[in-house]
């Protein structure tokens, strides 16, 4: 690998082989990855090991780039007080979980906190709503108003969702369907019926998966 | 399955029952819950006595359970249950929230799985598990001591139980933590045993090599001599001058060692196609235990929206195509719901029945008329006389089959536009079904003009030959029509779709179609294996060829299926549609050529047998001549080769090996079925629980607010209990 000064250790590296997910070409790539981000005076390798990058440096990484949770993900990552900054052992951690043999476990656990809106342990009809807006564009016409998600998400028991044919159904179109299938989601996937989704129960659902392991990856 | 509930409570001691095996039922149980009973009659007349209002109906109150009036959360303005702060604050340090966010439930959870990996214990026992829906609260182990561990002492417990295993299991664990890298570091740090051992790199795609290995295996494990089998000499090779038996040269080769062709030729054939089958049916067991999981149900919602984002995706196009195939997706997957759900008319029910029977019979129509053309017209080729020298006229037949191969699954396709089924997933087994009985029926027509007629009309000259001949020109018109069908039915299509200027014109990569193309290649080669041995070869070399030329075009042209693929669901279905119609059919064909058919008596290793399989018999006969010393090979051929007993024996034990795993998996999908109950009711126990205590934390706001000559030492024992967690 060309080197200006900017290798990591032997040792660190077989630590960091020992302890993530990562093989060693994975690490010097994200090392120079993460050094480019730096500014030109701060890339020695000891300072790239101490300084942080802030969020929107990450975001603006083309593989983040195009993805709907790129600020989720920063933020599950970041192990600063104030959630918006990352080092480079919590952008090797991202890689980690991210990586071809990371196990299906470790994915679906940072899956969970990754959708897991407002970090209260579980997915509540906040978070799924706020997590399928997210998956169906950032476009005005995509995304839900807010009284149409409000009016029906509240609904979570086996007579929601069945047999709601009701005369607006079609014209409400999206609105009306996605409602719907937050009702249909909390259905399938609430074990204990208390309204959210818990990290078992969530592990649960993506064990039913067998492409989430292939999906969840992202790649320098 | 115990577990652990902090908080104290009045257990009454009560003598064990030994004829009483059974759980305590809960009626039973009025002494165990006196002292809760208790709480919950007092708070509920102090609710009584202030005259506060309950009864608050949920709307649509079913995930809350209907048991009862204190079951109903009280609704804030829009329509949440609002909940106090210190509520708020209970609620969110509970062990099922905290899982998913906090470092001590963490390493506690990975201490006792680290526990069992030293115990090596496995799945929890079954004897364990309550059999009915509410288990009793006995069974639960209830600890006294209302101590929790803090976040040092679980930390130090694990470090202990780290320190118990090796390297590499410790690595293992460490890596698949979810914590950061500098709280690994120092967990690493302290567990690090005094002498360190290197750790073994052996993290390769192990499996993706085996796989191409065992593919390339099974295309190339036969003898790479010529091509076809009338090549092949019936004499002994290297044969020592000692026995002049089989009348054949004598080569006084001092180091050579005797090979006798016809029965190398007959085992080698017969190894392979052993291989061959064990390695499928290891393959489908191992794809039917992924893809028919014991408890999976649908689901179908919660995973689109869970696993359907592909975080690989990196340019704005891609994800936006992203955004609109999962928007389309969820939005078909609800107007199906929709449609489902709607009471059908039996006039409609009917109206579909008889479309789709309609449907069907023109397919099977169109299957009978293909079959009869080809039939038909290797009549006509076998009245005319071709002989072998005019290579052009004996192209016709595999032509006309190629055509049909072709030409039928469009037909077929156009038909199905008409049948509207309620699922995709249906119509592409239908779409394959009818593919298949075509398929299937082509090659039957062939094998029996092969064996049936060929056999006959080729009386004097080499029919083996023959067929390995026709069965290699099949295979290369088929690759033909193969690359004439991606080149018109993909480009072309693009081309003309792009002059429409449609958007979405691009046609779909039909997966089951090119499946079921690659599906029927592979059993025209294990056909000929017995004609050409040299026929795999060329199907390795077709097919490495066919994947470059299918992947240059699905990139360029094509656009992927719109509806969700499930690929392991279909990936099953495939290789047991490799594994039955297709190699058995073949080792069918292949044990009648074998058993049945009288070899030619010009050609090849078996020229002067009656059948094949006499070589296998003259060589026990052999043996049996030879000595004492492998007396075991005849008697193996005698009793367990040419009596039927044994087959009977292997297919009753194999009956019942599948019967077993067949009551295996209902039995777990019965547990399956009584956890999530129990798990049900105690969620809503938890609901009823959270309640009380929002009850309690209002009441004791209004009276601090209000009163304060209250009596307020029950509540404050309950409270303090709960803080103390």
């Amino acid at each position: 690998m060309g080197g200006s000064g900017s290798r990591l250790s032997k040792e660190l590296l077989v630590e960091y082989q020992d302890l993530t997910f990562l093989t060693k070409q994975e690490i010097l790539l994200a090392h120079r990855r993460f050094c480019e981000l730096l500014p030109q005076e701060h890339r020695s390798v000891e300072e790239s090991l101490q300084a942080r990058v802030s969020l929107e440096q990450i975001l603006s990484l083309p593989e983040l780039k195009a993805n709907p949770f790129k600020e989720r993900i920063c933020r599950v990552f970041s192990t600063s007080p104030t959630r918006d900054s990352l080092s480079f052992e919590d952008f090797l951690d991202l890689l980690s979980v991210f990586s071809d043999t990371a196990t299906p476990d470790i994915k679906s656990h940072y899956a969970f906190r990754i959708f897991d809106f407002d970090d209260d342990g579980t997915l509540n009809r906040e978070d799924l709503s706020q997590l399928v807006n997210c998956l169906t564009g950032e476009g005005e016409d995509t995304r839900l108003s807010a009284s149409e998600m409000k009016q029906l998400i509240d609904n979570v028991s086996n007579g929601a969702g069945l047999g709601w044919a009701g005369p607006g159904s079609r014209r409400e179109g999206l609105g009306f369907g996605l409602k719907l299938s937050l009702s249909q989601i909390l259905e399938e996937s609430d074990i204990d019926r208390d309204g959210t989704i818990n990290l078992s129960e969530f592990q649960h659902v993506i064990s039913r998966s067998p492409d989430f392991a292939s999906s969840f990856k992202i790649v320098l | 399955m115990s577990r652990s509930l902090a908080f104290v409570l009045n257990v009454p001691e009560t003598p064990q029952d030994p004829e009483d095996s059974q759980e305590p039922s809960p009626y039973d149980e009025s002494e165990v819950h006196d002292s809760f009973h208790q709480l919950i009659q007092e708070q509920s007349r102090w609710v009584a006595e202030e005259g506060l209002e309950l009864q608050h109906r949920a709307l649509g109150a079913g995930a809350l359970g209907a048991s009862g009036s204190d079951h109903q959360a009280l609704l804030g303005p829009e329509g949440a249950p609002v909940y106090s702060t210190a509520t708020l604050h209970i609620l969110a340090s509970m062990p099922s929230r905290t899982i998913g966010r906090s470092r001590g439930a963490i390493i506690s959870q990975y201490y006792s799985r680290t526990v069992r990996l030293r115990r090596r214990a496995g799945r929890p026992q079954l004897r364990d598990v309550g059999r009915s829906a509410r288990p009793s609260l006995r069974l639960y182990d209830l600890e006294l001591d209302p101590a929790v561990l803090e976040e040092d002492e679980k930390q130090g417990l694990l470090v202990k139980e780290l320190q118990g295993l090796t390297v590499a299991q410790r690595d293992h664990i460490l890596r698949g933590m979810p914590l950061s890298l500098a709280e690994k570091r120092c967990l690493r740090e302290e567990s690090r045993p005094p002498r360190g051992k290197r750790r073994a790199q052996g993290r390769h795609g192990l499996l993706s090599c085996c796989s191409r290995l065992r593919d390339s295996c099974i295309l190339g494990c036969f003898t790479h001599t010529v091509m076809y089998y009338g090549y092949y000499s019936n004499a002994t090779l290297n044969q020592p001058c000692a026995s002049p038996l089989d009348g054949c040269q004598c080569t006084p080769e001092a180091g050579g060692l005797p090979y006798n062709m016809p029965l190398a030729y007959l085992f080698t054939v017969g190894v392979a196609f052993f291989i061959t089958c064990i390695t499928l049916v290891y393959s489908m067991s191992r794809s039917f235990g992924e893809s028919y999981r014991v408890g999976s149900t649908s689901g179908v919602h919660a995973i689109t929206v869970f696993c359907s984002w592909d975080y690989k995706v990196t340019q704005k196009w891609a994800s936006r195509l992203q955004h609109d195939n999962i928007r389309t997706q969820l939005k078909e997957l609800l107007a199906e719901g929709q449609l489902r759900q709607r009471p059908r008319r039996a006039c409609g029910r009917l109206q579909q029945a008889a479309v789709l029977g309609l449907v069907w019979l023109l397919c099977l129509g169109t299957t009978l008329v293909c079959a009869l053309a080809v039939y038909t017209f290797s009549e006509l080729v076998i009245q005319s006389r071709v002989s072998a020298e005019r290579d052009g006229a004996l192209l016709a037949l595999p032509l006309v089959v190629c055509l049909l191969n072709l030409g039928a699954p469009y037909l077929f396709r156009v038909l199905a536009v008409l049948e509207r089924h309620d699922s995709p997933v249906l119509e592409v087994y239908v779409a394959i079904c009818r593919n298949l009985i075509l398929k299937v029926v082509i090659l039957g027509i062939l094998c029996y003009h092969w064996l049936g007629r060929r056999v006959g009309t080729l009386k004097d000259q080499c029919w083996e030959d023959f067929v390995g001949q026709e069965l290699y020109r099949l295979m290369v018109m088929d690759f033909i029509f193969t690359l004439l069908d991606t080149l018109l039915g993909e480009l072309v299509w693009r081309l003309i779709s792009e002059k429409r200027s449609q958007e979405n014109g691009k046609p779909e990569f039909d997966i089951a179609g090119n499946v079921l193309e690659l599906i029927y290649g592979q059993t025209l080669t294990w056909l000929g294996v017995l004609f050409s041995p040299l026929l795999p070869a060329m199907q390795i070399i077709k097919l490495l060829f066919l994947f470059y030329v299918k992947k240059t075009s699905l990139m360029a042209n094509c656009q992927a299926p719109r509806r969700p693929w499930k690929a392991s669901h279909m990936s099953t279905v495939f290789i047991s549609l490799l594994c039955f119609p297709s190699f058995l059919g073949a080792a069918v064909f292949v044990c009648y050529a074998i058993w049945q058919v009288k070899p030619s008596n010009i050609c090849g290793p078996f020229r002067t047998l009656d059948t094949m399989y006499e070589a296998g018999k003259v060589w026990v006969r052999h043996l049996e001549e030879a000595g004492p010393g492998v007396s075991w090979l005849p008697w193996i051929h005698r009793y367990l080769v040419e009596s039927a007993f044994p087959i009977y024996l292997a297919s009753a034990l194999l009956l019942a090996v599948i019967y077993f795993n067949i009551q295996v998996v209902k039995g777990q999908r019965k547990v399956i079925c009584l956890l999530k109950e129990q798990l049900s009711n105690e969620g809503e126990d938890k609901i009823f629980l959270i309640n009380k205590l929002q009850r309690i934390y209002e009441r004791k706001e209004r009276s601090r607010v209000g009163r304060t000559e209250e009596a307020v030492m029950p509540p404050a024992v309950f409270t303090d209990d709960w803080d103390a967690q």
